[in-house]
């Protein structure tokens, strides 16, 4: 999972799956993060509600 | 009692009676995790798989319902990526059934892998080689997908929509959602397709065999396109099934008709490749391997020519037509009539893909192994039935899953909620 375990390789099967892997994992982090981080920013600056 | 929950001028059953409800279902619920707790701690020695069958009757209902929760995804796509804008009234819908699909998909896995303290081995020493690594990595993480997208849907709750921090996130949750549906849907293209393709790998069993396009057998693309093709028709009846009991109308024919029209199209394409794929391999891959079709509908007192005919006709070329058709798709009851045909299909294809596999004799000196489940696994593959009614159960009645409801069931407000 991690290139410190024992049994990862830089081969071209550990690259694409755990590039893949990783990649959607850091979309979700971020797009979270930013929307938790714009809510707390939004709140904080009691922005008016609005419909979505 | 739970009034203030509900959302604003809907009406919903008194608390007393939806309890009932909970409770009966409850109760099956209890029945499939104590059969749950009897494979985690004896051993999947209480089910009924053997050297025959190292996929129990819950890999049958996993695939099943990854196929039938394919609906999510592909309304997100179509919704989000495509802007097709009618179906902002049923995606909330479409992701709660792909959140209890997806989850109850995992649970089923977690029931699988008999030593569920050891989950995570998939994921620290993961098989870069297999399949199903794949299909791991991609069911978590479109779980989370499913999650981060019904999350909006639970701030949007009455009571907790009034904290002014939940409020602004599901707004801004909406905002970015199209990147989640993007995600969600790329990663639902290769697990979907990688179950397909564990099968046509299988070099091994020639029922399941298939040529490809590089590492991808034929399988692959053929699994994503049924999830695609039957998932909103799953949507749609779960929909018609929760009016049916709640004695309204959720969503305008309109929206229903649409997504029952795309659900068409593509269920009619997908068909037309799975009977070429169907004539090439009883044509040229079986005699290449030195096989007749018909040694594997022959000779047992189950799978004959009848499963492959229901499948293919009953259950793919007949709902297709049904769906395309105006004037049918538009009949409440001959659409009514495709969905569950095409939901049926759908099972059945993975119910074929999975378990006649194992049932088809290989060696010249086998039989055919039929499989009888045993009550664990039965009530273990009853038990996400179960935990599904009830989420819907309690999604409808305090969230705003339908955003035509109270369109579509104008009432006198306040007085007449419950």
């Amino acid at each position: 999972m991690f290139p410190f375990n024992f049994e990862w390789a830089w081969d071209i099967a550990h690259v694409v799956f755990f590039g893949g892997f990783w990649y959607a994992i850091g979309i979700l982090g971020a797009g979270m993060t930013f929307c938790i981080l714009k809510a707390a920013y939004d709140t904080m600056k009691g922005n008016g509600a609005s419909d979505h | 009692m739970d009034s203030a929950l509900i959302p604003e001028g809907a009406k919903r059953c008194s608390f007393p009676k939806f309890a009932i409800g909970i409770a009966i279902v409850g109760a099956v619920l209890l029945w499939g995790v104590y059969a749950m707790f009897l494979c985690w701690f004896k051993g999947l020695n209480q089910t009924n798989m053997n050297d025959y069958y190292g996929f129990a009757l819950w890999i049958w209902a996993d695939l099943a319902v990854i196929a039938v929760g394919g609906g999510a995804f592909f309304t997100g796509l179509l919704k989000y990526i495509f802007k097709v804008d009618e179906l902002k009234n049923i995606i909330n819908f479409a992701v709660i059934i792909g959140f209890i699909c997806y989850s109850s998909a995992l649970l089923i896995l977690a029931i699988d892998i008999g030593q569920p303290l050891r989950g995570w081995f998939i994921f620290w020493h993961a098989n870069v080689h297999s399949m199903l690594t794949e299909v791991a990595f991609c069911l978590s993480c479109y779980f989370a997908v499913l999650t981060i997208e019904f999350i909006p849907n639970i701030l949007e709750n009455r009571q907790v929509n009034r904290v002014p921090f939940f409020h602004h996130l599901a707004h801004n949750m909406h905002g970015v959602m199209a990147i989640f549906a993007a995600t969600g849907a790329f990663l639902s293209f290769f697990h979907q397709g990688s179950l397909g393709g564990v099968a046509g790998v299988m070099f091994g069993r020639p029922f399941a065999v298939r040529e490809g396009l590089l590492i991808w057998p034929w399988t692959f693309f053929l699994f994503t396109w049924s999830a695609a093709a039957f998932g909103p028709c799953f949507t749609l009846l779960v929909a018609k099934i929760t009016e049916t009991i709640t004695g309204k109308k959720l969503v305008k024919d309109n929206v229903v008709h649409l997504l029952a029209k795309i659900s068409g199209w593509m269920i009619t394409t997908y068909i037309i490749a799975k009977i070429i794929d169907t004539i090439y391999w009883a044509t040229v891959t079986i005699p290449s391997l030195g096989f007749k079709l018909s040694h594997f509908y022959t000779n047992n007192s189950f799978y004959g020519y009848w499963i492959l005919i229901t499948e293919v006709v009953l259950c793919g070329v007949v709902p297709g037509a049904l769906l395309i058709i105006k004037s049918t798709r538009e009949n409440p009851t001959l659409r009514l009539i495709a969905i569950v045909l095409g939901v049926i299909g759908v099972c059945l294809n993975r119910w074929v893909m999975v378990l006649q596999i194992m049932a088809v004799p290989v060696m010249s000196f086998d039989t055919w192994a039929l499989y009888i489940p045993s009550w664990q696994e039965i009530a273990t593959t009853i038990l996400p039935v179960a935990y599904g009614i009830i989420l819907i159960a309690i999604t409808y009645r305090y969230l705003p899953v339908f955003p035509q409801e109270q369109e579509l069931n104008s009432i006198e407000p306040a007085t007449e909620a419950e």
